[in-house]
This record gives C-alpha cells, sequence and structure tokens, in this order.
C-alpha cells in the first residue's frame, strides 16, 4: 500500500511538473501576474509529492519489503538499518528517484527563499526547472520504476554489494546528487536569463549563492567518494580517472570556473554570455555524467546495470535541454550587451585567466573520458585512457592555475599593477623557495617535482594568509581594529581565503601522497613484527569473527614508535554470505601530517596471512583542504549580499549599519 | 523590475568586436560542438563496450609473442593457447579494479583448474613484478605488452579476461574485474563445457 502511494506520489508530481513547466511561462511571456503566481506553489508540491515517493521507497527499504522487486534486489534483512537505508540510492532506479527528490528540493527552495527574485524571473527558472522535473519523472515511470511488485515476494533480498556498504558511501550519493542535481538551478537562471535577453548584475548576485551550494555540496560528494576509494579499496589509492569519477570532476572544474566569473559579471558587467554558456555547461557536463553512468557507453567500476532503453532515453533528455539551450543560446546570445574589453593585469583578468584554465582542465578531462567511445563509434578500434594521460595533460594545466591563484586576488579591479602585487608575495616566494629547498635536502634531489608542487603549494598558501591579513591590517593596525575588520569583513573574503588555503593545503597533500607513499607487502604469521617508515608493526593474532551479515578474519595488530605503543589496529577482511562478496577493511593510524594504513589479505594456507602496510604522508590533507574549500564556500554563502531574506531585512541592516557606522 | 523584464529583449543588440556577422557565428559554436557530441553517444549506444566485437569471437587468438617480466624467464606467446583451455588475463599495476579481482584469480590458481595466462599491458616491469610478489602470482606465463599486442586483442581497458578453447580460439571476454560471482556463474561452467 504504501509503495502504491510512492508511485502515485510520481504521477501526482508529474502532472504538477508539467502545469509549472507551462502556465507560468505563458504568465510571464503574456504579463498574466495570476500565473506567474502560480509557479511558488506548484514548486513546493511537486517537491512534496517527490518527498512522498522517496520517502515511501524509503520507508519499503527500512521494513525490507521484499515484494518490491527493487528492494529484493538491492537489500537483505539481515543488514543493519544505515546500509538498508543507503542501499535506496545504491541502484539505478533508487539513485533516480534521490535525483529528482534533489531537483524538487531546489526547486522548492528557489520558491521559498527566492522571495526576493522578481517574479517574472522566478516564474520562468522555476518553469525552467520543472520542464527538467517532467522528462526525469518520465523516464523513472517508463524505464526505472522503483515501485514494480514482485510476485510471489522472495522469503529475502540479494543484498547489497558489500563494498558499498560503508558509513561514508552512504553519504556520498546524496552529497553528490545535490551538487549535480543544485547546478540545475544555475542552468534554468541562465535559461530564463536567455528567455528574458537580458543579464545584469543583479542577475549575478542571485545566481551565485545557488551555484555555491551546488559547488560546497559536490566539493564534499566528490572528496567523501575518493577518500571512501582510499580507505575502502585497500591499497592507498584516491583517484582513478575512472570515467564516472571524471564525470563528477567535470561539473566541478566548470562550476568552479562559473562561480568566478558570476563575480566579474556582477562587478563589472562584463562576461555576459561567458557566464551564460558556463551555466548550461555545468548542468549539461553533470547530465553526460549520468548519461554515461547508466547508458553502458562506457565500462566503468560505477556503472549500473546497462539497458540500452534507459540509454536512448537518457540521451533525448541530454539532447532536448542542453541541446534547446545552446540553441537558445546561439539566439539570443548575441543580443545581450557585451561588457567590452578590459586590461589583462587586472581582478577581472586574473578572473579570466582562471576561466580559461579551468574551461581547458575541465575540456581535457572530457576528451580523454570520451576519446575511447568516439575512436569505437569512428573507426571500431578499442583503446583505453588511463591515468598517463590524465597526469600529463591535466597537471600541466592546473599548475600555472595555481601559481595566477595567489596573484588574482593581490589584483584591484579595472588595472593593476603586476609588479606591485608581486612585491606583496616576497614573503611567499621566499617561503615557497624555502619549502622546496627543505623538500630536497629532506628527501633527495629524485623528489624535485614533488618539491616544486610544495613549493606550489606553500605559494598559494602564503600568498592567500598575507593577502587576508593585509584586508585586516594585521601587522599594520592597532589590534583592536584588527578584529573589528575581520568582523565586518565581507563573509565572501573569509571564503575566498578558507577556499584558496584549502586548495595549496590539497595540493601539498596529492604531492606528499604521490611522491613518498612508501609499502610494504608481507607474509606475516602471528608473533611477527615488521618495521615501516620509522615505525614497528607488531602482528599478535588472527581471529575469525562472525558476525550477523559476514564473517570477519581480523587482525589484532600493534603500531609501536622506538618500542612505546602508540596504538592497537585492527584490519578486516570481511566475507558477505548472501551476496557471496567480500570487502576490505582497512585500519588507518592518522596524526594528520601521515597516515599508516595496515590490510590484512588472504591466508597463505600455513598459518600466514597476506600483510600490506603503507605510510601514506601527507595523503589526510587532501581531504582537510577539500573540507577548506567546502567551509569556504559555505562561510561565502552566509555574505550578507546573497542573504535571501526578504528585502525589507536587508533594508533594515543596512540601516542599522548606517547608524553603527555614523557612531 | 517585475514581470516587465519579459519585454526587455533588447531590439538592438551591440556590435564591438570583429563584425556582426563574426560575432553571431561564435555563438552558434556551443550548439554544433554538442550535435557532434550527442551524434557520437547515440551511435555509441549501438555498441556495447562489455561485449567483444564479434569479428573476434570465436576466432583464433592473434599471433603474438611477448617478452617475459623481469627475473622471469619466459614470456607469453600465442602458440602456448594449443591443445587446453585457459584464461588470458590482461591487467597492469596502475589498475585499481585489477587488485579487486586478484584474490578471485589466486583462487583459481590455487585450484589448479586451467593455466592462467597474464598480459601486462602498458606497465613498468618493475611495478609489475612488485605488484605480483606483494599480492601473488595466479599467473602461469605472463608477456609484457607494451599495448601492441593488447590492441589486437581488442583489449579497450584493464582488466580484461578471455576463455580460450582448447583450439586456441577466444569463446568469451569479460570486460571489467572478475567477482567470485562472475567466476562461479559464467566463467566456470563454459570451462566445464569447452573441457568436454
Amino acid at each position: 500500500m504504501i509503495a502504491e502511494i510512492g508511485h502515485f506520489g510520481l504521477v501526482l508530481a508529474l502532472c504538477v511538473a508539467v502545469l509549472q513547466a507551462t502556465l507560468p511561462l505563458a504568465g510571464a511571456a503574456r504579463g498574466d501576474a495570476a500565473l506567474v503566481a502560480l509557479a511558488r506553489p506548484a514548486a513546493v508540491a511537486q517537491f512534496l509529492f517527490i518527498a512522498t515517493a522517496f520517502s515511501a521507497l524509503m520507508y519499503a527499504y527500512a521494513i525490507s519489503d521484499f515484494s518490491l522487486a527493487n528492494v529484493a534486489a538491492n537489500s537483505n534483512s539481515a543488514k543493519p538499518l544505515i546500509y538498508k537505508l543507503s542501499g535506496v540510492w545504491s541502484n539505478h532506479e533508487g539513485s533516480m528517484v534521490l535525483w529528482v527528490f534533489m531537483l524538487g528540493l531546489f526547486g522548492a527552495a528557489v520558491a521559498v527563499f527566492g522571495r526576493n527574485l522578481p517574479p517574472g524571473l522566478r516564474a520562468r527558472v522555476l518553469a525552467v526547472q520543472a520542464m527538467i522535473g517532467v522528462g526525469f519523472l518520465l523516464f523513472i515511470l517508463f524505464t526505472s520504476n522503483p515501485f514494480l511488485r514482485l510476485v510471489p515476494a522472495p522469503p529475502d533480498g540479494n543484498g547489497l554489494n558489500p563494498i558499498l556498504q560503508d558509513r561514508g558511501l552512504a553519504f556520498h550519493p546524496p552529497c553528490l546528487y545535490l551538487g549535480y542535481v543544485g547546478f540545475s538551478i544555475s542552468f534554468c537562471f541562465a535559461v530564463a536569463a536567455l528567455i528574458e535577453g537580458r543579464v545584469d548584475p543583479a542577475w549575478a548576485r542571485w545566481v551565485r549563492p545557488w551555484t555555491l551550494a551546488a559547488w560546497v555540496a559536490l566539493t564534499i560528494g566528490i572528496a567523501m567518494g575518493s577518500w571512501w576509494a582510499y580507505y575502502t579499496l585497500g591499497w592507498g589509492g584516491w583517484w582513478y580517472w575512472d570515467p564516472v569519477e571524471n564525470a563528477s570532476f567535470m561539473p566541478w572544474l566548470v562550476g568552479t570556473a562559473l562561480l568566478h566569473s558570476a563575480i566579474v559579471v556582477e562587478k563589472r558587467e562584463a562576461l555576459k554570455t561567458w557566464t551564460i554558456l558556463l551555466a548550461i555547461v555545468t548542468f549539461s557536463l553533470s547530465l553526460i555524467g549520468t548519461f554515461l553512468v547508466r547508458s553502458g557507453v562506457l565500462t566503468s567500476v560505477h556503472a549500473f546495470a546497462v539497458d540500452p532503453a534507459r540509454g536512448v532515453f537518457i540521451l533525448f533528455l541530454l539532447t532536448a535541454y542542453t541541446g534547446g539551450a545552446f540553441l537558445l543560446f546561439a539566439i539570443r546570445a548575441p543580443s545581450l550587451a557585451g561588457g567590452g574589453l578590459f586590461a589583462p593585469i587586472s581582478r577581472e583578468g586574473g578572473l579570466l585567466l582562471n576561466n580559461l584554465l579551468l574551461a581547458t582542465a575541465a575540456a581535457t578531462v572530457l576528451l580523454g573520458t570520451l576519446y575511447p567511445l568516439f575512436l569505437d563509434v569512428v573507426s571500431g578500434e578499442k583503446v583505453s585512457v588511463g591515468p598517463p594521460f590524465f597526469n600529463l595533460t591535466f597537471i600541466p594545466i592546473m599548475l600555472p592555475l595555481l601559481v595566477a591563484m595567489a596573484v588574482g586576488p593581490m589584483l584591484p579591479w579595472k588595472r593593476g599593477d603586476l609588479w606591485a602585487a608581486l612585491g606583496r608575495l616576497k614573503l611567499a616566494m621566499a617561503l615557497a623557495g624555502a619549502a622546496m629547498l627543505l623538500t630536497l635536502v629532506l628527501a633527495g634531489v629524485h623528489s624535485i617535482g614533488a618539491a616544486c608542487a610544495l613549493a606550489i603549494a606553500a605559494w598559494l598558501f602564503v600568498a592567500t594568509v598575507v593577502e587576508f591579513c593585509e584586508r585586516v591590517r594585521l601587522f599594520s593596525a592597532p589590534f583592536s581594529g584588527v578584529f573589528r575588520r575581520a568582523v565586518r569583513l565581507p563573509r565572501a573574503a573569509w571564503g575566498m581565503s578558507f577556499a584558496h588555503a584549502g586548495m595549496a593545503v590539497t595540493v601539498a597533500g596529492i604531492a606528499g601522497s604521490t611522491a613518498w607513499t612508501t609499502e610494504s607487502i608481507v607474509d606475516a604469521r602471528p608473533g611477527q613484527s615488521f618495521p615501516i617508515a620509522g615505525y614497528t608493526v607488531a602482528l599478535d593474532a588472527v581471529n575469525e569473527v562472525k558476525r550477523s551479515d559476514h564473517t570477519a578474519t581480523r587482525a589484532d595488530m600493534r603500531l609501536l614508535k622506538d618500542g612505546v605503543l602508540v596504538t592497537e589496529m585492527h584490519p578486516e577482511k570481511r566475507f558477505y554470505a548472501v551476496e557471496n562478496g567480500a570487502a576490505t577493511d582497512v585500519a588507518i593510524r592518522t596524526n594528520l601530517i601521515a597516515d599508516l594504513y595496515a590490510v590484512v589479505g588472504d591466508p597463505d594456507g600455513k598459518g600466514g596471512y597476506t600483510l600490506r602496510l603503507y605510510h601514506n604522508p601527507l595523503v589526510p590533507w587532501i581531504w582537510l583542504g577539500a573540507a577548506a574549500m567546502a567551509f569556504g564556500g559555505l562561510v561565502s554563502l552566509t555574505d550578507r549580499r546573497h542573504r535571501v531574506g526578504a528585502p525589507s531585512r536587508r533594508r533594515r541592516e543596512a540601516m542599522a549599519e548606517a547608524v553603527q557606522a555614523a557612531e | 523590475m517585475s514581470i516587465d523584464r519579459a519585454a526587455g529583449v533588447s531590439p538592438a543588440p551591440e556590435r564591438r568586436n570583429g563584425g556582426p556577422s563574426a560575432r553571431r557565428w561564435i555563438f552558434v559554436v556551443p550548439v554544433l560542438v554538442f550535435a557532434a557530441v550527442a551524434a557520437g553517444f547515440y551511435a555509441g549506444l549501438g555498441l556495447n563496450p562489455t561485449i567483444l566485437p564479434s569479428a573476434l569471437i570465436d576466432e583464433e587468438a592473434p599471433k603474438f609473442d611477448l617478452p617475459p617480466l623481469p627475473g622471469q624467464e619466459r614470456g607469453f606467446a600465442s602458440a602456448d593457447l594449443k591443445g587446453h583451455v585457459s584464461l588470458v588475463n590482461t591487467f597492469a599495476s596502475w589498475c585499481g579494479p585489477c587488485r579487486l579481482e586478484h584474490p578471485v584469480l589466486n583462487a583459481l590458481a590455487s585450484a589448479k583448474r586451467v593455466p592462467i595466462y597474464g598480459i601486462n599491458y602498458k606497465d613498468a616491469p618493475d611495478a609489475a613484478k612488485k605488484w605480483l610478489d606483494g599480492l601473488g602470482n595466479p599467473y602461469t606465463r605472463i608477456g609484457a605488452d607494451d599495448g601492441r599486442v593488447g590492441i589486437d586483442w581488442g583489449v579497450y581497458g584493464v582488466p580484461e579476461t578471455f576463455v580460450i578453447d582448447k583450439a586456441g580460439r577466444i569463446r568469451y571476454k569479460h570486460v571489467g574485474p572478475l567477482t567470485q560471482a562472475d567466476m562461479d556463474r559464467k566463467i566456470l561452467p563454459l570451462l566445464a563445457q569447452l573441457e568436454k
């Protein structure tokens, strides 16, 4: 019964979405305020109906209702509740419901929080968003319905792939989808602007918080995914340039460019058509990602079950939305007033360079991802494009970006002085040089690549800190004033400092982990000890442990430094009988500078076990930096100029500020 | 600022850089590029990367003679495939999914069911050796391939696993990491059938 309510919820959501996609658009075109006003309640209603369906599916998973084919195929009654629930989005059908749930959530958020938007623009944004909703709801109902019944119901389900049974991964898809789907709002704003034929600083200010929110979610989602790969796959790697990883990374790159170009539109009324284009491209790359994962055109460890009918349907949706938006762009963009030329050495010049490099980097990743497919189409030849290609092309594009990232914030708008900016970066230069020398001395001359990368990271980090200190005039003004200026500093400036510093930390983490990971693979018997990177790992015992849904081979290890116990470690190898699959539970000891990483492998049949021990320097920084970037985005989101409250409240605040300033 | 923004389509486009037509053309580029990409996707839908191109199935395995990895005496050549049923597995130390399937291959090797031959694909020989020393070596013979033999085999990405019959013909191809379930449900029944 609950499942039928869920199914019905999807049908009702579709009906509302059809109305929402048409009437407000017509209303905005004809100046009919009543039809325009329809957009908001419709968006909220659409969300509530989808939320009903999503809740019904969650409920079916929670109570293990195996009369639903989808639950039977992807869950099992012996699972802990959290993995029953995360099973909802572990499969194609359920994850599509999550997808439209996020879409509805963002639509409702625009309806509720977008009170300061002009009604016409808001109506168009919500109507375009409903068009996307219509397409994907139809897709679910006709090709991927998770509410189909199974008669007779099996006594128990097939279970969930063991390597997906993980706390981190339970939240990875929702974050990722929040990001992917969040970019639909930027897309809708861009299409609405093209329909209106108008892009102005206010438009850029309205679109920015939504882009930022999606970007934050996508940053967290990608970081969680790579962290999951690091501690689950059991060999210390954290990025594979897999087509599906690339599918999430490309929208991130272009979305990052979009965040920066929107600033130029807001401050200088330039780069308008470029920003519109980026908004369309960002969401289109999200859609391409959806297509690649679900159509089976590329092989990937992440791909869902292949069904050609679904592939054709998603390709149709992709063509309708992206093709339609680009067509509209071709017709309307030439009539958008251009911002004219500006000096290359200026804040906007720096942001343009950022955009060009990020777009090139994204294009490179797109090329590497699609090349095997297109070559197959054109010549029938099959090739694979692996990490060597991406390392050779992507990194050389990112390095100048990171170097320039330190300089950009130092440049004023309109006309900057590069030498003056570099003069303020003397400290950064000195410390970057010091980082390079120190690395070469400590790690040897063969670490030249890592030394350069660490120098760039230090350069960016110090420059970001210097820029922040100059803004609040730390060291150059009395401290009380520094505190006041820090509090008054726009949150966006705080956010930028966090995000840029976080990027520097991530780069250092990538450099360190790539250059200095040490690996030791040993055949170990209980009672033996092994040295690694100045530590000693003692294997005390290996036991079989039975749990509700799996049996584990659990190693008891002690990590010693100079004979003193640092910590106990318990890596496990788990076997899941229902799913007939294994998963590795890695033991990681981190001191936030380096990880000690231990994996227990298969028995050798003679009382020994394969142990793999890794010392991964700086690896934790990859995710610490990503967390700082996401935190910076969140801080920036609270900036006064994005605050999405009613205009009257904004005016009151402005008034209070003026009074304060006068005092 | 309300609904009348709708009427705000400016009738006179600004024409600054280049001629009006040159400027207009640039805006058509995205839709053209996208059309090409979408056409590629559509054509790609007809192809299935997990299925061996029909040209190779039931055909004799391509001719090759690959050198050994350092420290091993013999490489791997097409002559090795004759006279018995075997698996040919492509792998590389840089390949994440290969790590996932490695225990499955180890299990098959310790069961001594059929020989497993390895094509070490586009790999650094030392890295491959270290990899095998650490994870175990399930392969009867290994050949180091700089990529050319892989193309003959239609290798699209690693790992891929081929089932070869007694006559040295390719009978099945599995793309992506082999799970124990793949092994039990597909590979082992097929081996039993081919050995008859």
